[in-house]
């Protein structure tokens, strides 16, 4: 219902507070035109078709299905892992970030580049990525496919970079002066980064958090190979909406897709809320 | 200038941590699919990449990430600069919705484009059907997801940019005569021209990686309807993993070249 209301508003084309010349209105409400409906033919009707679908039944039918079994299996397994995946996330993401900013050795260039690896490896990659350290075959003999840890794996794997993008460059803003202030007053490094430098960072985190909780929630791709998707034990609730449609199930499909989508966008508008906040700060 | 802070032994465990992480994480398992893509030598590489199935999906890969790319390329210029440069009703929440794509799963996003342009109940695909226009199990609703999912990240690079070198050039293209469009040609584009560039790359290299999305809309059949990245799928679970490991080897390495590309050009803007 968000995605109904929003394209409702949107489609007209005035401007208020105009800087354009006046030749420009008549084209620049065309492209506001054109690119409102396009982008409601692409996203908004179809997301609001998934909700719709997901509402067709009624409430108990929708309620049925997410308490079902495996679904419901699916699903907090999903939220779990993901949450376990960020906390590892906030930890490890600052950390690296803070080795990206603060820290000169050899090799941190690299470092810098390969931490953007899995934004570019496409997801299905990943997967196989992943399986030829720790799958069947692995050089080390681990062999963690088809367990939830595999699914922990893909998860961290496809996360990596949120955090550490989003506190970079916070990071990097920080102005030396205050650091210098507190360990001068006779605060310790770890005082000083627990007092000083952690609160600057602490919106930037909760941000790559956000990313990094709805981006585990709604992975797929890296998964199908490597958690062997078996029901009630590695079954996420992506695999478990495709099960759904492969059985010809659309309205299940839907009802748990709805769910993801909630929780989509309810971390885009944290996320929003988050860098509003920040600008405001920094300005 | 801060690197003169000596690195006590606390530096040197978060550095040791941080570094085995990334590369037990990615590194290791990334080389190690190259490895593996090339260990009975870059002819048997290459005769698996030349199957005629395989030659379809790489073909078929180009085709959709290439539209894919200069749809969003279109607009997401023009949806940057709508939402930089003009006050509209619904502004913000159209700003906020323009990332929905990057959290909501990419099954989510093929379920959603079957259930309106499906030919059989969908609520467009019908009428799309009657004027013989096929959608969903073809390649424009391969394209679609692939815009779908690549859809925020032109405009994600360019409204900053386009934030912050302001209007004053433009206004003043304007006052001496310039037209709407040549202001934009001659004044604005230049300006945004690298956020462009990196936007597209962004763009090609999640393009060619879409899986899931597309498994849905595509109907996946070898030889027809199937991508690269279905044919890793494909193959891997058809136990050809040497053809599994070449095809994602391709697809990782140009993945990983666009990424190259970003950051090599990267730095130049900040000047």
């Amino acid at each position: 219902m968000v995605a109904t209301s929003g394209a409702a508003r949107l489609r007209p084309g005035r401007t208020r507070r105009t800087p354009a010349a006046d030749q420009l209105q008549a084209g620049s409400a065309l492209a506001l035109g054109i690119s409102t409906l396009w982008f409601s033919l692409l996203v908004l009707i179809p997301l609001a078709a998934v909700v719709a679908a997901a509402a067709a039944d009624g409430w108990s039918d929708f309620w049925n299905v997410l308490t079902s079994s495996q679904t419901a299996a699916a699903i907090v397994l999903t939220v779990t892992q993901a949450l376990m995946v960020t906390a590892v996330n906030v930890v490890m993401g600052t950390a690296l970030a803070w080795v990206l900013v603060r820290d000169r050795f050899w090799g941190r260039r690299a470092l810098d580049i390969v931490v953007d690896v899995p934004f570019a490896l496409p997801t299905i990659v990943a997967g196989l990525v992943l399986l030829a350290l720790y799958g069947q075959n692995s050089p080390v003999g681990v062999n963690v496919a088809n367990t939830r840890f595999a699914v922990f794996l893909a998860l961290a794997f496809v996360t990596l970079p949120f955090v550490v993008r989003t506190v970079q460059p916070v990071l990097e803003a920080l102005e030396p002066e205050v650091e210098e202030a507190a360990q001068s007053l006779g605060a310790s490094r770890v005082t000083t980064f627990r007092r000083v430098i952690l609160p600057a960072l602490v919106p930037a985190i909760t941000a790559g958090a956000a990313l990094s909780f709805a981006r585990g929630i709604s992975e797929y791709g890296s998964l199908v190979l490597l958690s062997g998707n078996l029901p009630n034990h590695t079954e996420v609730a992506s695999v478990r909406v495709l099960t759904y449609i492969e059985n010809g199930n659309r309205a299940a499909a839907a009802s748990v897709s709805a769910v993801l989508l909630v929780v989509a966008l309810l971390a885009i508008i944290a996320l929003d809320l988050l860098q509003r906040r920040l600008r405001r700060h920094e300005g | 200038m801060r690197a003169d802070r000596r690195t006590g032994a606390g530096g040197w465990v978060l550095r040791g941590v941080v570094v085995t992480y990334v590369v037990l994480l990615v590194a290791w398992p990334t080389g190690l699919v190259f490895k593996r893509a090339f260990q009975d030598g870059i002819d048997t590489f290459f005769s698996s990449l030349t199957s005629p199935d395989v030659q379809h999906a790489l073909a078929l890969t180009v085709t959709v990430a290439g539209w894919a790319v200069v749809i969003n390329l279109v607009f997401g210029v023009a949806i940057s600069l709508l939402l930089v440069r003009y006050r509209f009703p619904g502004r913000r929440i159209l700003s906020v919705l323009i990332d929905v794509p990057l959290s909501v799963s990419p099954v989510v996003v093929g379920l959603a484009l079957v259930l309106v342009y499906n030919a059989r109940d969908g609520w467009f695909g019908t009428t799309l059907a009657t004027w013989g226009f096929q959608v969903i199990f073809s390649t424009p609703g391969m394209i679609m997801a692939t815009v779908f999912v690549a859809l925020p990240l032109v405009v994600r690079e360019v409204t900053p940019v386009l934030e912050e070198i302001g209007t004053d050039q433009e206004q003043a293209a304007r006052s001496l005569g310039a037209g709407g469009f040549q202001t934009f040609w001659r004044i604005t584009l230049p300006g945004i021209r690298w956020a462009i560039v990196y936007g597209l790359v962004l763009a090609v290299a999640r393009s060619i990686g879409e899986f899931g999305a597309v498994k849905i809309v595509s109907g996946n059949i070898t030889g027809q309807s199937q991508t690269a990245t279905l044919a890793v799928e494909q193959t891997y679970q058809n136990f050809d993993h040497q053809a599994a490991y070449a095809i994602a080897a391709l697809l990782a390495f140009t993945a990983m070249l666009c990424l190259i590309v970003v950051a090599i050009l990267r730095p130049k803007e900040q000047h």
